[in-house]
Protein backbone atom coordinates (compact mmCIF):
# COMPACT_ATOMS: atom_id res chain seq x y z
CA UNK A 1 0.00 0.00 0.00
CA UNK A 2 1.82 3.27 -1.39
CA UNK A 3 1.41 6.40 -0.03
CA UNK A 4 -1.26 8.80 -1.40
CA UNK A 5 0.74 11.33 -3.41
CA UNK A 6 -0.70 15.15 -3.25
CA UNK A 7 -2.52 15.40 -7.11
CA UNK A 8 -2.73 19.02 -6.74
CA UNK A 9 0.53 21.92 -5.38
CA UNK A 10 -0.52 24.97 -4.02
CA UNK A 11 2.85 26.08 -5.71
CA UNK A 12 3.70 27.71 -9.08
CA UNK A 13 6.48 29.02 -10.28
CA UNK A 14 6.22 32.04 -12.28
CA UNK A 15 10.04 32.26 -13.57
CA UNK A 16 11.89 35.17 -14.07
CA UNK A 17 15.50 36.42 -12.65
CA UNK A 18 16.18 39.43 -10.26
CA UNK A 19 19.82 41.18 -9.67
CA UNK A 20 20.77 43.70 -7.12
CA UNK A 21 24.27 45.49 -6.89
CA UNK A 22 25.16 47.86 -4.34
CA UNK A 23 27.35 51.00 -5.13
CA UNK A 24 29.18 53.41 -2.56
CA UNK A 25 26.59 55.49 -2.72
CA UNK A 26 23.53 54.25 -5.04
CA UNK A 27 21.91 50.69 -5.24
CA UNK A 28 20.73 49.00 -8.72
CA UNK A 29 17.77 46.45 -8.43
CA UNK A 30 16.69 44.74 -11.51
CA UNK A 31 14.24 42.39 -12.54
CA UNK A 32 12.73 40.68 -15.85
CA UNK A 33 8.92 41.90 -16.76
CA UNK A 34 8.21 38.18 -17.80
CA UNK A 35 5.64 36.05 -15.85
CA UNK A 36 5.21 32.47 -17.06
CA UNK A 37 3.89 29.14 -15.97
CA UNK A 38 4.95 26.15 -17.19
CA UNK A 39 6.09 26.75 -20.70
CA UNK A 40 3.68 29.23 -21.28
CA UNK A 41 4.15 33.05 -20.70
CA UNK A 42 1.28 35.25 -18.94
CA UNK A 43 2.80 38.09 -19.16
CA UNK A 44 5.11 40.05 -20.84
CA UNK A 45 4.72 43.48 -18.40
CA UNK A 46 4.77 42.00 -14.98
CA UNK A 47 7.16 43.91 -12.00
CA UNK A 48 8.64 42.27 -9.46
CA UNK A 49 10.28 44.97 -8.01
CA UNK A 50 8.32 46.39 -4.77
CA UNK A 51 9.30 49.66 -3.22
CA UNK A 52 9.13 49.05 0.41
CA UNK A 53 10.42 51.98 2.22
CA UNK A 54 11.90 55.82 1.11
CA UNK A 55 15.44 53.59 0.33
CA UNK A 56 14.67 49.70 0.41
CA UNK A 57 13.84 48.22 -2.99
CA UNK A 58 13.13 44.49 -2.61
CA UNK A 59 12.81 42.46 -6.25
CA UNK A 60 11.20 38.67 -5.74
CA UNK A 61 11.23 35.83 -8.10
CA UNK A 62 9.60 32.83 -7.73
CA UNK A 63 5.63 32.02 -7.15
CA UNK A 64 4.13 35.56 -7.58
CA UNK A 65 0.78 35.29 -5.47
CA UNK A 66 3.22 34.71 -2.89
CA UNK A 67 5.65 37.38 -3.77
CA UNK A 68 2.39 39.84 -3.45
CA UNK A 69 0.94 38.54 -0.24
CA UNK A 70 5.06 38.75 1.25
CA UNK A 71 4.82 42.44 -0.43
CA UNK A 72 1.55 43.52 1.29
CA UNK A 73 2.63 41.35 4.87
CA UNK A 74 5.56 43.90 4.49
CA UNK A 75 4.02 47.42 3.42
CA UNK A 76 1.56 46.91 5.98
CA UNK A 77 4.37 46.07 8.76
CA UNK A 78 6.52 48.95 7.68
CA UNK A 79 3.43 51.54 8.26
CA UNK A 80 3.19 50.19 11.87
CA UNK A 81 6.66 51.01 12.30
CA UNK A 82 6.44 54.50 10.88
CA UNK A 83 3.78 55.04 13.32
CA UNK A 84 5.16 53.72 16.70
CA UNK A 85 8.62 55.54 15.72
CA UNK A 86 7.93 58.60 13.18
CA UNK A 87 10.42 57.68 10.56
CA UNK A 88 11.01 55.62 7.69
CA UNK A 89 12.22 51.71 8.31
CA UNK A 90 16.25 51.82 6.98
CA UNK A 91 17.12 49.29 5.30
CA UNK A 92 18.96 46.64 7.49
CA UNK A 93 15.84 47.41 9.68
CA UNK A 94 13.80 46.09 6.67
CA UNK A 95 16.03 43.25 5.64
CA UNK A 96 15.77 42.10 9.42
CA UNK A 97 11.73 42.20 9.34
CA UNK A 98 11.81 40.25 5.40
CA UNK A 99 13.76 37.22 7.09
CA UNK A 100 11.44 37.13 10.41
CA UNK A 101 8.33 37.11 8.19
CA UNK A 102 10.02 34.49 5.90
CA UNK A 103 10.77 32.25 8.74
CA UNK A 104 7.34 33.00 10.46
CA UNK A 105 5.77 30.50 7.35
CA UNK A 106 8.98 28.32 7.62
CA UNK A 107 6.94 25.25 7.61
CA UNK A 108 4.56 26.49 4.67
CA UNK A 109 6.53 28.95 3.30
CA UNK A 110 6.23 31.65 0.83
CA UNK A 111 8.07 30.55 -2.75
CA UNK A 112 9.54 34.00 -2.83
CA UNK A 113 13.37 34.42 -3.91
CA UNK A 114 14.32 37.90 -3.02
CA UNK A 115 16.73 40.43 -3.17
CA UNK A 116 16.54 43.33 -1.02
CA UNK A 117 18.84 46.56 -2.13
CA UNK A 118 18.46 50.29 -0.72
CA UNK A 119 21.13 52.73 1.28
CA UNK A 120 21.33 52.47 5.13
CA UNK A 121 21.80 54.84 7.21
CA UNK A 122 24.88 56.27 5.97
CA UNK A 123 23.54 56.69 2.16
CA UNK A 124 26.13 54.02 1.08
CA UNK A 125 24.18 50.93 -0.63
CA UNK A 126 23.82 47.29 0.70
CA UNK A 127 21.95 44.22 -0.71
CA UNK A 128 20.79 41.95 1.13
CA UNK A 129 20.20 37.93 -0.86
CA UNK A 130 17.47 35.83 1.02
CA UNK A 131 16.42 32.19 0.33
CA UNK A 132 12.71 30.93 1.07
CA UNK A 133 12.56 30.72 4.36
CA UNK A 134 14.50 33.76 5.56
CA UNK A 135 17.89 32.70 5.50
CA UNK A 136 19.78 36.22 4.55
CA UNK A 137 23.18 37.67 3.72
CA UNK A 138 24.91 41.35 3.47
CA UNK A 139 26.15 41.28 0.51
CA UNK A 140 27.62 43.67 -2.51
CA UNK A 141 25.70 41.43 -5.15
CA UNK A 142 23.55 38.87 -6.10
CA UNK A 143 20.88 37.70 -8.20
CA UNK A 144 17.39 35.32 -7.53
CA UNK A 145 15.37 33.37 -9.39
CA UNK A 146 15.58 31.13 -12.86
CA UNK A 147 18.40 33.16 -14.71
CA UNK A 148 20.61 32.79 -11.39
CA UNK A 149 22.55 30.00 -12.47
CA UNK A 150 23.80 32.18 -15.27
CA UNK A 151 23.99 35.54 -13.61
CA UNK A 152 25.59 35.11 -10.45
CA UNK A 153 29.16 33.54 -11.64
CA UNK A 154 28.97 36.36 -14.74
CA UNK A 155 28.63 38.90 -11.37
CA UNK A 156 31.41 37.21 -9.75
CA UNK A 157 33.77 37.48 -12.51
CA UNK A 158 33.17 40.57 -12.85
CA UNK A 159 32.40 42.06 -8.88
CA UNK A 160 34.85 39.98 -6.73
CA UNK A 161 33.33 40.82 -3.75
CA UNK A 162 35.87 39.47 -0.76
CA UNK A 163 35.02 36.77 1.56
CA UNK A 164 33.62 37.60 4.56
CA UNK A 165 35.59 35.51 6.33
CA UNK A 166 38.58 36.81 5.34
CA UNK A 167 40.43 39.17 7.66
CA UNK A 168 41.01 42.31 8.45
CA UNK A 169 36.89 42.91 7.09
CA UNK A 170 36.32 43.95 3.96
CA UNK A 171 33.95 46.24 2.42
CA UNK A 172 31.17 44.15 0.75
CA UNK A 173 30.40 47.00 -1.45
CA UNK A 174 31.28 46.96 -5.12
CA UNK A 175 33.47 49.86 -6.62
CA UNK A 176 31.65 50.63 -9.37
CA UNK A 177 30.22 53.64 -10.98
CA UNK A 178 26.58 53.83 -10.92
CA UNK A 179 26.55 54.38 -14.82
CA UNK A 180 28.64 51.57 -14.90
CA UNK A 181 26.55 49.30 -12.78
CA UNK A 182 23.44 49.81 -14.62
CA UNK A 183 25.45 48.75 -17.62
CA UNK A 184 26.55 45.60 -16.06
CA UNK A 185 23.13 44.70 -15.15
CA UNK A 186 21.77 45.26 -18.67
CA UNK A 187 24.71 43.06 -20.25
CA UNK A 188 24.04 40.57 -17.40
CA UNK A 189 20.14 40.43 -18.49
CA UNK A 190 21.14 40.27 -21.96
CA UNK A 191 23.24 37.04 -21.62
CA UNK A 192 20.73 35.20 -19.56
CA UNK A 193 17.58 35.91 -21.74
CA UNK A 194 19.34 34.19 -24.38
CA UNK A 195 19.76 30.89 -22.94
CA UNK A 196 17.15 30.94 -19.71
CA UNK A 197 13.58 30.54 -21.32
CA UNK A 198 11.79 31.95 -18.39
CA UNK A 199 13.89 35.80 -18.74
CA UNK A 200 13.51 38.25 -21.22
CA UNK A 201 10.36 40.67 -22.26
CA UNK A 202 11.53 43.38 -20.57
CA UNK A 203 14.17 44.56 -17.98
CA UNK A 204 13.40 46.86 -15.59
CA UNK A 205 15.86 48.70 -13.45
CA UNK A 206 15.34 50.80 -10.09
CA UNK A 207 18.43 53.06 -8.79
CA UNK A 208 18.33 54.60 -5.55
CA UNK A 209 20.48 57.56 -4.50
CA UNK A 210 20.27 60.00 -2.07
CA UNK A 211 18.31 61.96 -4.33
CA UNK A 212 15.41 59.34 -4.40
CA UNK A 213 14.55 56.31 -7.03
CA UNK A 214 14.29 56.07 -10.65
CA UNK A 215 13.21 53.73 -12.91
CA UNK A 216 14.70 52.87 -16.32
CA UNK A 217 13.53 49.95 -19.00
CA UNK A 218 15.42 48.16 -21.75
CA UNK A 219 14.04 45.98 -23.90
CA UNK A 220 14.98 42.10 -24.00
CA UNK A 221 14.67 39.24 -26.31
CA UNK A 222 10.49 38.06 -26.33
CA UNK A 223 11.26 33.94 -27.00
CA UNK B 1 -24.82 64.97 46.68
CA UNK B 2 -27.73 63.21 45.43
CA UNK B 3 -26.19 61.33 42.51
CA UNK B 4 -23.59 59.68 44.14
CA UNK B 5 -26.03 57.08 45.37
CA UNK B 6 -26.14 55.82 41.22
CA UNK B 7 -22.85 56.46 40.43
CA UNK B 8 -20.52 53.76 41.44
CA UNK B 9 -20.83 51.41 38.54
CA UNK B 10 -21.10 52.23 35.03
CA UNK B 11 -23.73 49.47 35.16
CA UNK B 12 -25.88 50.98 37.48
CA UNK B 13 -28.90 53.58 36.12
CA UNK B 14 -29.96 55.96 37.85
CA UNK B 15 -33.70 55.97 38.44
CA UNK B 16 -33.67 59.31 36.16
CA UNK B 17 -32.79 57.01 33.77
CA UNK B 18 -28.85 58.10 33.41
CA UNK B 19 -25.63 56.76 33.90
CA UNK B 20 -23.13 58.68 35.85
CA UNK B 21 -20.27 57.22 34.97
CA UNK B 22 -20.74 58.09 31.58
CA UNK B 23 -21.65 61.83 32.13
CA UNK B 24 -18.63 61.87 34.66
CA UNK B 25 -16.45 60.43 31.35
CA UNK B 26 -17.96 63.30 29.25
CA UNK B 27 -16.92 65.72 32.25
CA UNK B 28 -13.21 64.46 31.76
CA UNK B 29 -13.56 65.07 27.90
CA UNK B 30 -14.59 68.97 28.90
CA UNK B 31 -10.87 69.54 31.19
CA UNK B 32 -8.68 68.51 28.39
CA UNK B 33 -7.27 71.74 26.42
CA UNK B 34 -8.87 72.57 23.69
CA UNK B 35 -9.56 70.75 20.33
CA UNK B 36 -11.11 72.32 17.64
CA UNK B 37 -12.24 70.86 14.10
CA UNK B 38 -14.07 72.72 10.79
CA UNK B 39 -14.20 71.34 7.35
CA UNK B 40 -15.13 72.75 3.83
CA UNK B 41 -16.35 70.94 0.79
CA UNK B 42 -12.59 69.41 0.27
CA UNK B 43 -10.64 70.19 3.39
CA UNK B 44 -10.84 69.75 7.18
CA UNK B 45 -8.53 71.62 9.62
CA UNK B 46 -8.17 70.32 12.93
CA UNK B 47 -6.41 72.44 15.81
CA UNK B 48 -5.62 72.13 19.36
CA UNK B 49 -4.33 73.94 22.00
CA UNK B 50 -0.80 72.79 23.49
CA UNK B 51 -0.98 72.73 27.35
CA UNK B 52 2.18 71.19 29.28
CA UNK B 53 2.60 70.56 32.53
CA UNK B 54 4.88 72.79 33.50
CA UNK B 55 7.65 74.85 31.56
CA UNK B 56 10.11 72.23 31.78
CA UNK B 57 7.65 70.05 29.81
CA UNK B 58 6.82 68.95 26.66
CA UNK B 59 3.11 69.52 26.21
CA UNK B 60 0.77 66.60 25.44
CA UNK B 61 0.28 65.17 21.57
CA UNK B 62 -2.96 65.21 20.86
CA UNK B 63 -3.14 65.42 17.31
CA UNK B 64 -2.59 61.66 15.50
CA UNK B 65 -2.36 60.60 12.24
CA UNK B 66 -4.30 57.82 11.16
CA UNK B 67 -3.85 56.77 7.72
CA UNK B 68 -2.90 58.90 4.78
CA UNK B 69 -6.70 60.37 4.76
CA UNK B 70 -7.97 60.28 8.62
CA UNK B 71 -6.49 62.15 10.88
CA UNK B 72 -7.67 62.87 14.48
CA UNK B 73 -7.51 65.64 17.12
CA UNK B 74 -8.19 64.71 21.23
CA UNK B 75 -9.40 65.94 24.21
CA UNK B 76 -9.76 64.26 27.72
CA UNK B 77 -7.48 61.22 29.29
CA UNK B 78 -4.61 61.52 26.24
CA UNK B 79 -3.51 58.26 27.44
CA UNK B 80 -7.21 56.83 26.72
CA UNK B 81 -7.01 59.08 23.25
CA UNK B 82 -3.17 57.59 22.43
CA UNK B 83 -4.79 54.06 22.98
CA UNK B 84 -7.51 54.40 20.90
CA UNK B 85 -5.41 55.56 18.15
CA UNK B 86 -3.73 52.92 17.73
CA UNK B 87 -6.79 51.26 17.07
CA UNK B 88 -7.89 52.99 14.47
CA UNK B 89 -4.58 52.93 12.73
CA UNK B 90 -4.83 48.96 12.92
CA UNK B 91 -8.56 49.19 11.52
CA UNK B 92 -7.59 51.43 8.78
CA UNK B 93 -4.31 49.14 7.85
CA UNK B 94 -6.03 45.73 8.25
CA UNK B 95 -9.04 47.51 5.99
CA UNK B 96 -6.78 48.55 3.50
CA UNK B 97 -5.02 44.84 3.62
CA UNK B 98 -7.79 43.27 2.60
CA UNK B 99 -9.77 45.48 0.36
CA UNK B 100 -6.45 47.60 -0.95
CA UNK B 101 -8.61 50.66 -0.52
CA UNK B 102 -8.64 53.18 2.15
CA UNK B 103 -11.25 52.52 4.71
CA UNK B 104 -14.68 55.29 4.71
CA UNK B 105 -14.44 57.76 7.33
CA UNK B 106 -18.26 56.42 8.30
CA UNK B 107 -16.93 53.42 9.18
CA UNK B 108 -14.29 53.96 11.54
CA UNK B 109 -16.48 56.22 13.52
CA UNK B 110 -19.01 53.48 14.07
CA UNK B 111 -16.60 50.88 14.65
CA UNK B 112 -14.75 53.22 17.37
CA UNK B 113 -18.48 54.60 18.96
CA UNK B 114 -19.44 50.90 19.17
CA UNK B 115 -16.37 50.07 21.21
CA UNK B 116 -16.50 53.04 23.56
CA UNK B 117 -20.53 51.08 23.77
CA UNK B 118 -19.00 48.48 25.04
CA UNK B 119 -17.50 50.00 27.89
CA UNK B 120 -20.64 51.63 28.93
CA UNK B 121 -22.00 48.08 29.45
CA UNK B 122 -19.75 45.73 31.31
CA UNK B 123 -19.24 46.21 35.14
CA UNK B 124 -14.95 45.48 34.55
CA UNK B 125 -14.47 48.32 32.49
CA UNK B 126 -14.91 51.86 32.64
CA UNK B 127 -15.67 54.45 29.54
CA UNK B 128 -13.41 56.17 27.32
CA UNK B 129 -12.55 59.63 29.07
CA UNK B 130 -11.21 60.96 25.59
CA UNK B 131 -13.43 62.86 22.95
CA UNK B 132 -11.92 62.18 19.83
CA UNK B 133 -12.78 65.12 16.35
CA UNK B 134 -11.99 62.53 13.56
CA UNK B 135 -11.10 64.39 10.23
CA UNK B 136 -11.58 62.28 6.99
CA UNK B 137 -11.76 62.13 3.71
CA UNK B 138 -13.38 59.66 1.40
CA UNK B 139 -15.25 58.97 -1.59
CA UNK B 140 -18.25 60.66 -0.03
CA UNK B 141 -16.04 63.98 0.30
CA UNK B 142 -14.89 65.19 3.36
CA UNK B 143 -16.33 64.72 6.56
CA UNK B 144 -16.11 65.93 10.69
CA UNK B 145 -17.31 63.73 13.13
CA UNK B 146 -16.62 63.76 16.70
CA UNK B 147 -17.21 60.81 19.20
CA UNK B 148 -17.88 60.72 22.76
CA UNK B 149 -17.12 58.70 25.70
CA UNK B 150 -21.08 58.02 25.59
CA UNK B 151 -20.57 55.90 22.32
CA UNK B 152 -22.41 58.84 20.27
CA UNK B 153 -20.67 60.11 17.63
CA UNK B 154 -22.36 62.94 15.24
CA UNK B 155 -21.21 64.75 12.25
CA UNK B 156 -20.43 68.52 12.65
CA UNK B 157 -19.32 71.59 10.17
CA UNK B 158 -17.10 72.41 12.61
CA UNK B 159 -16.93 71.88 16.39
CA UNK B 160 -14.78 72.34 19.49
CA UNK B 161 -13.92 70.34 22.64
CA UNK B 162 -12.32 70.62 25.66
CA UNK B 163 -11.88 73.70 28.40
CA UNK B 164 -13.14 76.85 27.17
CA UNK B 165 -14.35 75.49 23.83
CA UNK B 166 -17.28 77.23 23.86
CA UNK B 167 -15.74 80.68 22.75
CA UNK B 168 -14.34 78.68 19.97
CA UNK B 169 -17.96 77.49 19.21
CA UNK B 170 -19.76 80.86 19.51
CA UNK B 171 -16.60 82.25 17.08
CA UNK B 172 -17.30 78.80 14.68
CA UNK B 173 -21.17 79.28 15.02
CA UNK B 174 -20.59 82.96 13.60
CA UNK B 175 -18.57 81.74 10.74
CA UNK B 176 -19.47 78.07 9.51
CA UNK B 177 -21.74 79.25 6.96
CA UNK B 178 -18.56 80.59 4.73
CA UNK B 179 -16.65 77.22 5.14
CA UNK B 180 -18.17 74.98 2.72
CA UNK B 181 -16.76 76.71 -0.21
CA UNK B 182 -13.22 78.13 1.63
CA UNK B 183 -10.10 77.66 0.98
CA UNK B 184 -7.70 75.52 2.31
CA UNK B 185 -5.69 78.87 3.63
CA UNK B 186 -9.03 80.75 4.62
CA UNK B 187 -9.98 77.28 6.29
CA UNK B 188 -6.83 77.70 8.41
CA UNK B 189 -6.93 80.89 9.11
CA UNK B 190 -10.39 80.38 10.37
CA UNK B 191 -9.06 77.21 12.52
CA UNK B 192 -6.57 79.75 13.85
CA UNK B 193 -9.10 82.32 14.75
CA UNK B 194 -11.02 80.11 16.48
CA UNK B 195 -8.04 78.85 18.45
CA UNK B 196 -7.10 82.34 19.49
CA UNK B 197 -11.13 82.50 21.08
CA UNK B 198 -10.26 79.75 23.70
CA UNK B 199 -6.78 81.32 24.46
CA UNK B 200 -8.83 84.52 26.02
CA UNK B 201 -6.71 87.23 25.87
CA UNK B 202 -3.01 84.91 25.96
CA UNK B 203 -1.01 85.69 22.78
CA UNK B 204 -1.58 83.46 19.64
CA UNK B 205 1.69 81.46 18.47
CA UNK B 206 2.92 78.52 16.96
CA UNK B 207 4.48 77.29 20.17
CA UNK B 208 1.15 77.31 22.18
CA UNK B 209 -0.60 75.38 19.00
CA UNK B 210 -0.72 72.51 16.78
CA UNK B 211 -2.61 72.92 13.28
CA UNK B 212 -3.29 69.46 10.79
CA UNK B 213 -4.67 69.60 7.27
CA UNK B 214 -6.76 67.18 4.80
CA UNK B 215 -7.93 67.50 1.90
CA UNK B 216 -8.23 66.67 -1.72
CA UNK B 217 -4.86 65.90 -2.75
CA UNK B 218 -3.12 66.54 0.42
CA UNK B 219 -2.68 63.68 2.99
CA UNK B 220 -2.86 63.82 6.67
CA UNK B 221 -0.14 65.75 8.33
CA UNK B 222 0.45 67.96 11.02
CA UNK B 223 1.98 71.69 9.79
CA UNK B 224 5.50 72.21 11.38
CA UNK B 225 5.73 75.55 13.62
CA UNK B 226 7.32 77.56 10.81
CA UNK B 227 4.48 77.29 8.70
CA UNK B 228 2.03 78.19 11.38
CA UNK B 229 3.57 80.77 12.86
CA UNK B 230 3.92 82.47 9.52
CA UNK B 231 0.73 81.89 9.01
CA UNK B 232 -0.24 83.63 12.25
CA UNK B 233 1.73 86.63 10.90
CA UNK B 234 0.22 87.10 7.82
CA UNK B 235 -3.13 86.72 8.67
CA UNK B 236 -2.58 89.42 12.23
CA UNK B 237 -3.84 87.23 14.31
CA UNK B 238 -1.85 88.02 17.43
CA UNK B 239 -3.95 88.68 20.51
CA UNK B 240 -4.87 92.29 21.80
CA UNK B 241 -2.18 91.08 25.30
CA UNK B 242 0.77 91.61 24.51
CA UNK B 243 3.05 91.75 28.08
CA UNK B 244 6.58 91.32 28.13
CA UNK B 245 6.55 87.56 28.29
CA UNK B 246 5.16 87.52 24.76
CA UNK B 247 7.88 88.93 23.40
CA UNK B 248 10.37 86.47 23.73
CA UNK B 249 8.17 83.60 23.26
CA UNK B 250 6.73 85.50 19.95
CA UNK B 251 10.74 85.54 18.82
CA UNK B 252 11.16 82.01 19.75
CA UNK B 253 8.22 81.38 18.09
CA UNK B 254 8.98 83.13 14.83
CA UNK B 255 11.99 81.71 14.22
CA UNK B 256 11.62 78.89 11.88
CA UNK B 257 14.74 77.29 11.78
CA UNK B 258 15.18 76.49 15.18
CA UNK B 259 12.78 73.73 16.58
CA UNK B 260 12.57 74.82 20.55
CA UNK B 261 10.44 71.38 20.68
CA UNK B 262 12.89 68.28 20.31
CA UNK B 263 9.60 66.00 20.00
CA UNK B 264 8.53 67.74 16.94
CA UNK B 265 11.64 68.20 15.19
CA UNK B 266 12.32 64.64 13.81
CA UNK B 267 12.79 66.49 10.46
CA UNK B 268 16.45 66.28 10.92
CA UNK B 269 16.63 62.87 9.72
CA UNK B 270 16.78 61.18 6.03
CA UNK B 271 13.88 59.11 6.60
CA UNK B 272 11.02 61.55 7.54
CA UNK B 273 7.72 59.28 7.79
CA UNK B 274 4.87 61.30 6.23
CA UNK B 275 3.56 60.79 9.68
CA UNK B 276 5.12 63.27 11.41
CA UNK B 277 5.36 67.07 11.15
Amino acid sequence: MTKQQANWSPYDNNGGSCVAIAGADYCVIAADTRMSTGYNILTREYSKICKLADKCVMASSGFQADVKALQKQLAARHLIYQHQHNKQMNCPAMAQLLSNTLYYKRFFPYYSFNVLGGLDNEGKGCVFTYDAVGSYEKVGYSSQGSGSTLIMPFLDNQLKSPSPLLLPVQDAVTPLVEAEAVNLVKTVFASASERDIYTGDKLEIVVVTADGIRREYMELRKD
Amino acid sequence: MFRNQYDTDVTTWSPAGRLFQVEYAMEAVKQGSAAIGLRSRTHIVLGCVNKANSELSSHQKKIFKVDDHIGVAIAGLTADGRVLSRYMRNECINYSFTYESPLPVGRLVVQLADKAQVCTQRSWKRPYGVGLLVAGLDESGAHLYYNCPSGNYFEYQAFAIGSRSQAAKTYLERRFENFTDASRDDLVKDALMAIRETLQGETLESSVCTIAVVGVGEPFHILDQGSVQQMIDAFEIVGEQEGPAAEPDAAAGQDASAEPEPEQGAAAGEGVAPMDI
